[in-house]
């Protein structure tokens, strides 16, 4: 189920702009992948760039090649709406469906693409992503009750339900605590450590001290100067990065001199 | 702290001048709606009430005014749902097209055309259905005729003049189209994009997209567009009273001669000549349209009020 994905010489467009310049990197499968940096660095764009949601932006684009076990993710051939279902996404915000229950919400994307399920198999699917999302618990009295009734944190968990209910390959998280409190915080983590075992996972954050509790590998972004395009300063093992990183860059960033 | 402040005197807020004069203004603007809004109301009702019990002669071919009203307004139901049911769709389908299908040169463009449509004079919509669309619509209303006679709305015969409420309908369609367009497509754009993306991350076609994120988003203004349009075609006069030849009846056939006229369109062809109690019994039918339209808007809006709490919740 989980793959791997390796980047090789990504240039990313704005129309003419260029974001992000020249990455090169591994994404090991069933590993947790930080993409760490500050603002404006490209972050969230290179990670856009990894389910084909970079383009949904008009006029953008990328050069460069995006490999999913050996399957180039930008051939002409392949259909991003494919792309998206089997790389998932979790966002800044939670962002349920807010006329859905949380039971609709759950399956909003095993119901796409016309596809009919029975009412079992349904119900399965729910209570398992729930499950898998730690969210069962609190949700299992109240399926029908709107997505949007619940805490900030557990809106959080519930779009990581949905983004599992597909059962992707991989799973991109673009700093999914930013708007979560703490406990929130914390309880979306362990989820991130348990969701390893069986996805791929790449997670943007601000957050150094969430990359270093969370990750396998991490990967450094800055902009080379103001003005121009971001790009991969370091990219290592996540132990590695916190303790002894080969730029003096990303120890200057880790340590807190800048950024 | 505190004894430093209170040496000081309090600085006036810098706006506050610019900001009465302002709230005056805005305030001001709305009474005079209202006010307006009564006044049209109390002239109706003074100049109009009387109108219900004039002589039996007034009412022409029939006896009393229940009954002349009666087939004036289903008329004007019946042709303002006919432009409904073209217009509806066909607005949202550009609407869509504008705000998410369209490359943007393409987008801008068709944006522009069709809010020039409404600033065509009905008048000109009215003499264009009547010379020019009716004579065409001829063979559409007898294909209708033969193919889909079973329906009570086709039962025919088919005019021959092309001057239906089909016809009617399909000029005020094409008059209500632009307003039920520009406010779909506000309301479109601002459709959230994080929802958008919520759901394309997770494998949604464009259509798909638009079915889970914007059009649940975008109900109550999608109401609120085609209650406006329905409140046009409801009222507009000229463009019916030139394309239908008009009789009272009641009938949902919508492609034979004999048509019922619209209150509007009554007035407008009848006001000329009118006797002053004949002018009476018109404006006494002026008071039940806008006593009708007044109704219809308040129901749209409890609907969506009624969605709205419900998506809150």
């Amino acid at each position: 189920m989980a793959r791997s994905i390796d980047v090789s010489d990504l240039d990313i467009y704005y129309g003419d702009f260029l974001a992000v310049q020249g990455v090169n990197l591994t994404v090991r499968a069933r590993s947790v992948t930080a993409f760490i940096g500050p603002s404006g660095c490209g972050k969230s764009t290179m990670l856009r760039s990894l389910n084909r949601m970079h383009e949904v932006i008009p006029g953008a684009r990328v050069e460069g090649k995006v490999m999913v076990d050996g399957q180039s993710l930008y051939d002409p051939s392949i259909d991003p709406v494919a792309v998206r279902r089997q790389i998932g996404m979790v966002f800044q915000r939670p962002n349920p469906f807010p006329t859905m229950s949380i039971y609709d919400n759950v399956l909003a994307g095993n119901r796409l693409n016309s596809r009919r399920m029975k009412k079992a198999e349904a119900d399965d699917v729910v209570e398992r992503s729930l499950r898998r999302a730690n969210l069962w618990a609190e949700v299992k009295d109240r399926l029908g009750r709107p997505g949007m009734g619940l805490s900030g944190g557990q809106q959080q968990r519930l779009c990581i339900a949905r983004a599992i209910a597909v059962e992707p390959q991989v799973l991109l998280m673009d700093e999914p605590c930013s708007a979560l409190d703490p406990i929130s915080t914390s309880a979306i983590e362990d989820l991130i450590h348990e969701l390893k075992a069986d996805y791929t996972i790449v997670i943007v954050t601000h957050n150094m001290q969430q990359a270093a509790r969370v990750s396998d590998d991490t990967g450094f972004f800055n902009l080379k100067a103001a003005g121009q395009p971001g790009h991969l300063v370091e990219f290592n093992a996540t132990r590695k990065m916190f303790s002894n990183p080969d730029n003096a860059a990303t120890e200057a960033y880790i340590s807190g001199r800048f950024g | 702290m505190t004894t430093t402040t209170e040496a000081e005197p309090q600085p006036r807020p810098a706006t506050g001048r610019g900001d009465r004069v302002f709230q005056g203004l805005a305030t001001a603007a709305g009474i005079t709606i209202l006010a307006a809004l009564a006044a049209v109301f109390v002239f109706l009702a003074i100049e109009g009430v009387p109108g219900i019990g004039k002589p039996a002669s007034s009412y022409r071919p029939l006896e009393s005014f229940w009954p002349y009203v009666g087939r004036l307004l289903f008329g004007t139901v019946l042709a303002a749902l006919v432009a409904l049911v073209i217009a509806a769709p066909f607005a949202l389908g550009i609407a869509l097209f504008i705000s998410h299908y369209a490359p943007r040169a393409l987008a801008v463009p068709v944006a522009y055309v069709v809010d020039l449509l409404a600033a065509v004079p009905s008048v000109v919509f009215g003499l264009w259905g009547a010379r020019v669309l009716g004579p065409h619509l001829v063979p559409v209303h007898a294909w209708l005729d033969e193919h889909a006679g079973w329906l009570p709305f086709f039962a025919g015969p088919g005019s021959v003049t092309g001057k239906t409420v089909l016809t009617a309908g399909t000029v005020l369609a094409i008059m209500i189209l632009p307003i039920i367009t520009a406010i779909c497509r506000e309301v479109f754009v601002q459709a959230p994009r994080l929802d958008e993306e919520a759901a394309l991350a997770l494998g949604a076609t464009r259509w798909e997209m638009v079915r889970l994120s914007v059009f649940p988003y975008a109900r109550s203004g999608i109401v609120s567009a085609v209650m406006l349009g329905l409140g046009r075609a409801l009222g507009e006069t000229m463009a019916v009273a030139m394309v239908l030849s008009a009789s009272p009846v009641y009938t949902l056939n919508l492609i034979s001669s004999t048509n019922p006229a619209t209150i509007a369109s009554n007035i407008a062809s009848s006001f000329q000549e009118a006797t002053p109690d004949k002018l009476a019994v018109l404006i006494a039918t002026g008071l039940v349209l806008f006593v009708f339209t007044f109704a219809v808007n308040f129901a749209a809006r409890a609907v969506v009020a009624r969605s709205e709490q419900r998506l809150r919740r």
